[in-house]
């Protein structure tokens, strides 16, 4: 395989040394076929993985009826519930035993319970109630089930005489609430995710490459021969650099190109913007593995320390919860977090338009922690090496 | 000590064992996964993953000056539900929440003082669709404040306010549907993916780097043997792993623990089975670290935090991911650790998971074999 100095580019723009260091650092990381596969391949599975495994939708719901009443309005209910698009199947349960069964084995994730009133109270313009027993295991998706539940009721109780006096009463006056989602009309739930995990692919991709660099050469004696050539320290780190900005680069330029043609999720902001925060947010993730791989002695401690940074740093970018609902000690932790803040940047050029001032408040944080993470790692470089 | 002369093979079997016991203690690697990982993972489970949004930062443009939009206007201030961070006109707090400084706007119409006087009344919520979690949970709650806010004011007049069908719904064996009480449960599983399979995969691929396993299959020692040897460490290592989150997720976290200490170690050990034939394939299939980290990575750590139903749920993935899900074993540990953590034992629920784990684990390290065999030869 053989790198030349693309001609587009005046030789001159820097001095033959780092010229040099740059093709031999690329070479290192692209020469192996198989380190090569694993640049690329797990970011692309994890781009796939993601996308079509994370959603905050529930379908294919399987639900218990327990329906002691057996009137209009309770088969009213039900044959909603049937012919709703996130619903597979509606058992029948004939028992209260069979519903304690039902949801302990988590054959169904609700079951509800229609008492014998039930259709009389509503027939009688009485207020009607009717329970409802939630898996609370899966908390988060028996919530969602729940609000799918209101939603049915919502649009049965119009009809009903006591919903009827009600709507006469306000003669067309509004009442309740109207909910508009600005940036996301209809709540995808992959609008959100595609541009998050932009952020989240060229952390791990660029961190797993530049923390194995310093430790590789460590471990095979190589960063000696180094260290007597002609480069100095600092032309050495620079050229170290210089592999995962290109690996970041290149995914996230894949990723950007990817997200709108498949998943269509909108562009909207401005590119070059984005492009600019990328570079500081790439430069603040190499300096963490750049520090990562000068405190290293092997490449096994090189990788271990990889993951454990790189998974709290996920974690705690907002991508798996909202940072507002995290302890407020938490959130300050998650100043130092490169991701936490191009999340924003990324969710902000794709759906919100977000103007210049906004990304540029989201950049300076990156910029500054490019700044001290590689300061302490050139520094850490040159003590390790006296 | 046993005696070398009468008990050969027991005597070969425990100098085995504790030489990888000592090997395995000296490693400051494993250290870092079997503690300060799983401790780290159960604190950011516990502390910074939390899906109930508790008070979010929301703007209120008033566009009324009617006593009643005043009133509701202080209900939402008062609500624990929001933090009304700023308010102003839906323009102004517009710009703010592109910013992200606020997840919505909370709109009271101009009429709106004339409609709740006829006895209705229309609010107007405005979310960051960005954050479409977020999004859904704030409009349910604004609608909560708003339809609490009106009963209250009704019943003060003297009118019956109740909505025709009511759903009286309860949470069970999570009435308070904390996420914690899921999450941390769910972290266990992945701390005991992480030993048994991206720990054991690292180690033993650096022994086979390093030549250190040719020399040992050089001893007379059996391949059974040999393979029992490497698994009975680390299997230690993850039961203990796992008591030491189990103790942090009850006693810290104050996660309830409903099942029974025998049920709960009975799903860990038949877990470990599988994770640690994964583990060893692994290392043994492929002779690099860097490459045996990377495929433990893909093949054990992702799918159990992605595709095992512990935060997204399986029934709702498109058919081909739901396939995979069914040979990912993490999927069969989460119901029975959910379970056994929030609701009690149900050997109903847990036999069968076992018994479809154990297959794995039999099938797993019949590979292991094969490939242990193939690489010797």
């Amino acid at each position: 395989m053989s790198l030349r100095w693309p001609r587009f580019l005046p030789k001159s723009l820097i001095g033959p040394r780092l010229r040099a260091i740059f093709r031999k650092e690329l070479l290192a990381v692209l020469r192996d076929p198989r380190a090569r596969l694993i640049l690329v391949t797990p970011p692309l599975i994890q781009f796939f993985l993601f996308s079509f495994a994370s959603t905050m939708e529930v379908t294919n719901i399987r639900i218990g009826v327990l329906d002691l009443d057996g009137g209009q309005w309770s088969r009213e209910i039900v044959e909603r519930i049937e012919g709703s698009p996130n619903v597979r199947e509606v058992r029948v349960m004939r028992s209260d035993a069979a519903l304690e069964k039902a949801i302990d084995r988590q054959d169904v994730i609700a079951v509800l319970r229609f008492g014998p009133e039930f259709s009389a109270d509503v027939d009688a313009g009485r207020p009607a109630a009717f329970g409802a027993v939630y898996d609370g295991r899966r908390s988060n998706a028996a919530q969602i089930v729940s609000s799918y539940m209101q939603r049915i009721v919502g649009d049965v109780s119009p009809a009903t005489p006591r919903g009827s006096a009600i709507a006469a009463r306000l003669d067309g006056r509004g009442s309740g609430t109207t909910v508009r989602n600005w940036f996301n009309p209809n709540l995808d739930y992959i609008w959100f995710v595609m541009p998050a995990l932009i952020a989240i692919i060229a952390a791990v991709s660029s961190i797993a490459v530049v923390s194995q660099s310093v430790a590789r050469e460590r471990e095979l004696g190589t960063l000696d021969q180094l260290l007597v050539s002609p480069l100095r320290t600092h032309e050495i780190l620079i050229g170290k650099m210089f592999p995962p900005i290109v690996v970041g680069l290149f995914n996230v330029t894949l990723f950007v190109i990817l997200t709108p043609l498949v998943f269509g999720v909108p562009l909207t902001g401005s590119l070059p913007l984005f492009y600019l925060s990328l570079v500081f947010y790439l430069l603040a993730l190499t300096g963490i593995g750049m520090l990562i791989s000068v405190v290293s002695a092997t490449q096994q401690q090189a990788f271990l320390g990889m993951f454990a940074l790189t998974v709290p740093m996920i974690i705690l970018s907002g991508y798996a919860s909202p940072v507002d609902n995290m302890p407020g000690w938490l959130q300050a932790i998650t100043w130092l977090n490169p991701p936490t803040w191009f999340l924003v940047v990324s969710e902000g050029t794709f759906l919100k338009a977000m103007p210049a001032s906004d990304v540029l408040s989201n950049t300076w944080p990156l910029a500054v922690q490019a700044v001290l993470s590689l300061w302490a790692a050139s520094a850490l470089f040159r003590s390790r090496m006296e | 000590m046993i005696d070398p002369a009468r008990h050969p093979r027991a005597a070969r079997f425990t100098a085995m064992m504790l030489k990888e016991t000592r090997q395995i203690l000296r490693d400051p690697s494993t250290f870092l996964i079997a503690f300060v990982l799983p401790v780290m993972l159960l604190f950011l489970m516990g502390y910074g993953v939390n899906l109930d949004a508790t008070s979010t930062r929301v703007g209120m443009a008033v566009e009324d000056d009617s006593g009643a939009a005043g009133s509701l206007a202080g209900t939402f201030a008062a609500s624990r539900y929001f933090d009304v961070v700023e308010t102003g006109s839906v323009q102004e707090l517009g710009d703010r929440m592109v910013a992200g400084d606020i997840r919505a706007i909370i709109v009271i119409p101009q009429q709106f003082g004339r409609e709740v006087a006829a006895g209705g009344g229309e609010i107007q919520v405005i979310t960051d669709g960005a954050l479409p979690n977020t999004a859904s949970f704030v409009a349910g709650q604004a609608e909560g404040v708003r339809a609490t806010w009106a009963a209250q004011r009704a019943s003060d007049h003297g009118m019956a306010v109740a909505p025709p069908i009511d759903v009286l719904s309860r949470f069970w064996f999570n009435p308070a549907l904390a996420s914690r009480n899921f999450l941390v449960p769910g972290a266990i599983a992945i701390v005991m993916t992480m030993i048994g399979s991206l720990l054991t995969a690292l180690v033993v691929a650096r022994e086979w780097e390093r030549g250190t396993l040719e020399a040992l299959m050089a001893t007379p020692i059996g391949m059974g043997e040999f393979l029992l040897t490497k698994i009975v460490p680390y299997f230690a290592l993850g039961i203990v792993s796992m008591t030491l989150c189990t103790l942090l997720a009850i006693f810290l976290f104050g996660v309830p623990f409903r099942g029974s200490v025998f049920a709960l170690f009975a799903i860990a050990a038949v877990y470990l089975v599988p994770a640690l034939g994964q583990g060893l394939l692994i290392s043994s299939a492929l002779k690099n670290q860097f490459v045996a980290s990377q495929v433990a990575l893909l093949t054990a750590f992702l799918p159990t935090m992605l595709l095992s139903g512990f935060v997204f749920e399986i029934a709702s993935m498109p058919k081909l991911l739901q396939a995979l899900t069914y040979i990912v074993p993490a999927r069969y540990l989460i119901p029975q650790i959910q379970t056994v953590f929030l609701a009690g034992d149900d050997w109903g629920l847990f036999a069968p998971n076992m018994a479809i784990l154990l297959g794995f684990g039999a099938v797993l390290f019949g590979l292991c074999v094969r490939s242990t065999r193939r690489r010797i030869a």
